[in-house]
């Protein structure tokens, strides 16, 4: 029994020392957003508290955390308080098979790229609690769209997910950042990477995909009722869930923790801090859209992930599996 | 061997009560929440089994894709209402079916079970290969194989099911106007605007 408390303590230990550092990343992440916005639209954006302005998310979430928690007299109180809750802990739970590393993981499991589909599919969960729970219009029509939304896109990312599969002939997370040691996966892979960028923007309810809070017409949709650190959570969770798709689209397109080039001074650079760039680079994509790009009508939406992006990701399966049977490159299992 | 056993009876607990859950619940929002936490436990089982594909599957179809729906249908629907009847109606058939369901899911397990426990050679070898290569390329070994006809039939059913649901749910609106995106885009001043002279007291039909 005494190992198994070992054990057990070892890995909360782990687990620690992977939750503390993406808590304070997606800190640094939000200002990072709102910097590149303010910069894009000739604002300075924050710059008031600490250097920079580094502290200024600090500053909101003791905000946040002071403030008081209202809930609506009609809402249903126990799916009321879950919904911030899932949608925080959903978003959290994935980045435990994520790859810094090839060692540096908390779990190095068979099917990681499926536990990744699978826990940011749940995510969906949060918003549609939160929408119904709170018992008022906004809310509820935010929880509606987004739900279509994000369950539209989930099925494209799903096959552009299987296009590089096909090329690894593995569902480890690390056997895919390895079979990227030759070429990354952008380059062959390059439409299934845009179709995938912006498939992630959707799923993640960024703009110009951000329907399900649009200000202009839902008022703050499924979070409309929400307040003080119940808030917070929700965004919190936002945040990490968009952290969560730049990590996997830089494991599955731009070689994870793979140096840019294999050259001697430059493999010097531990890999982790590659992985922190990728991500990083993706993000600062993110925020650039999110500053220069106009919302889009809904149907726009519905149209671009079902009748554009499914099609040509089914297409481009097609021609990438053909193309690796016939030049004789399917990966030969290592199983 | 302990600790194994704790996770599997936290489960299995955890999906029993709420498979309970789900046909007790007064409130059918609840019930189908419940059923997610069933769905979850269950997968949670799979994988201490080992089948971590299947696992990770039933995580993405039923609770990613298939409960949301449900969601969807049970809160625009008010399901509340009909409760009621369902139950305390005269002429209410649901019981009698249902029993009548679940009777024969219930004579098919004990058929399967009872098969896979007393009889081997019920069960076709092929499927239970025991070696060190990972439960998905067991899967794909076997479904790609042997299996690929069977495999290639359920794809075609479910696409005749899909088709035959689009075409259950599609109606043709008439007076609805259309956007085309290709002549949005190829528009330019030249054709997009058009003077027009205006008498007075007369105005302009505009939408023509």
């Amino acid at each position: 029994m005494m190992e198994y408390l070992q054990i057990l303590g070892q890995e909360i230990y782990k687990i620690i020392f992977l939750l503390v550092p993406i808590l304070v990343s997606v800190a640094m992440i939000v200002w990072l957003d709102r910097r590149v916005w303010g910069l894009v639209q000739k604002r300075r954006g924050p710059n008031v508290v600490g250097p920079f302005g580094l502290f200024q998310t600090l500053a909101d979430a003791l905000k946040y955390i002071f403030k008081e928690i209202i809930i609506p007299a009609s809402a249903n109180k126990v799916v009321f308080i879950l919904a911030p809750i899932v949608t925080m802990t959903l978003a959290l739970v994935a980045w435990a098979v994520i790859p810094m590393s090839e060692h540096l993981v908390l779990s190095d499991i068979n099917v990681g790229i499926l536990y990744l589909f699978a826990v940011s599919s749940l995510g969906v969960y949060g918003i549609i609690m939160g929408g119904w729970a709170s018992n008022s219009k906004y809310p509820f029509l935010g929880a509606i769209r987004s739900a279509a939304q994000m369950v539209s896109y989930e099925v494209s990312i799903g096959i552009i997910i299987i296009n590089v599969l096909l090329c690894v002939g593995s569902l480890n997370l690390n056997d895919i950042v390895i079979a990227q040691r030759e070429l990354w996966y952008v380059i062959p892979l390059f439409p299934m990477f845009v179709i995938f960028f912006i498939s992630a923007l959707a799923e993640t309810n960024r703009p110009p995909f951000d329907l399900p809070e649009a200000e202009a017409e839902l008022v703050a949709g499924y979070q409309t009722e929400y307040s003080g650190m119940m808030y917070a959570m929700f965004w919190l969770g936002e945040y990490a869930n968009i952290l969560l798709m730049c990590a996997m689209g830089s494991v599955l397109f731009l070689g994870g923790w793979l140096p840019i080039v294999d050259i001697y001074p430059i493999n010097l650079v531990p890999a982790p801090i590659w992985m922190i760039l990728k991500i990083l680079f993706l993000f600062f994509l993110f925020a650039l859209i999110k500053a220069i790009v106009p919302r889009y009508r809904y149907d726009q939406l519905m149209r671009l992930g079902w009748k554009i992006f499914l099609p040509f990701s089914l297409v481009y399966l097609v021609l990438t599996a053909s193309f690796l049977f016939y030049f004789d490159k399917l990966p030969k299992g290592n199983f | 061997m302990i600790v194994h056993s704790i996770f599997f009876y936290f489960f299995s607990i955890i999906a029993i009560f709420s498979s309970l859950m789900v046909i007790t619940s007064r409130s059918t929002i609840n019930s189908v929440f419940f059923l997610i936490l069933d769905f979850i436990s269950v997968g949670c089982l799979f994988i201490m089994v080992g089948a971590e594909f299947l696992g990770m599957i039933l995580l993405i179809v039923y609770v990613g894709a298939v409960a949301v729906l449900f969601l969807f249908v049970v809160m625009m629907l008010n399901v509340a209402e009909q409760k009621q009847s369902w139950f305390i109606g005269r002429k209410s058939t649901h019981i009698p079916t249902g029993l009548i369901v679940s009777v024969l899911i219930l004579l098919e397990l004990l058929v399967v079970v009872g098969g896979w426990k007393y009889k081997e050679d019920v069960m076709s070898s092929s499927t239970l290969i025991i070696s060190d290569i990972s439960n998905t390329h067991q899967l794909g070994l076997v479904m790609y194989t042997d299996y690929i006809l069977y495999f290639q039939l359920a794809g075609v059913v479910l696409l005749l099911s899909m088709i035959g649901a689009i075409l259950l749910t599609f109606r043709e609106r008439v007076g609805v106007k259309k956007q085309s995106y290709l002549k949005q885009v190829s528009r330019s001043p030249v054709t997009a605007v058009e003077l027009v002279e205006v008498k007075s007291d007369q105005g302009v039909k505009i939408d023509d």
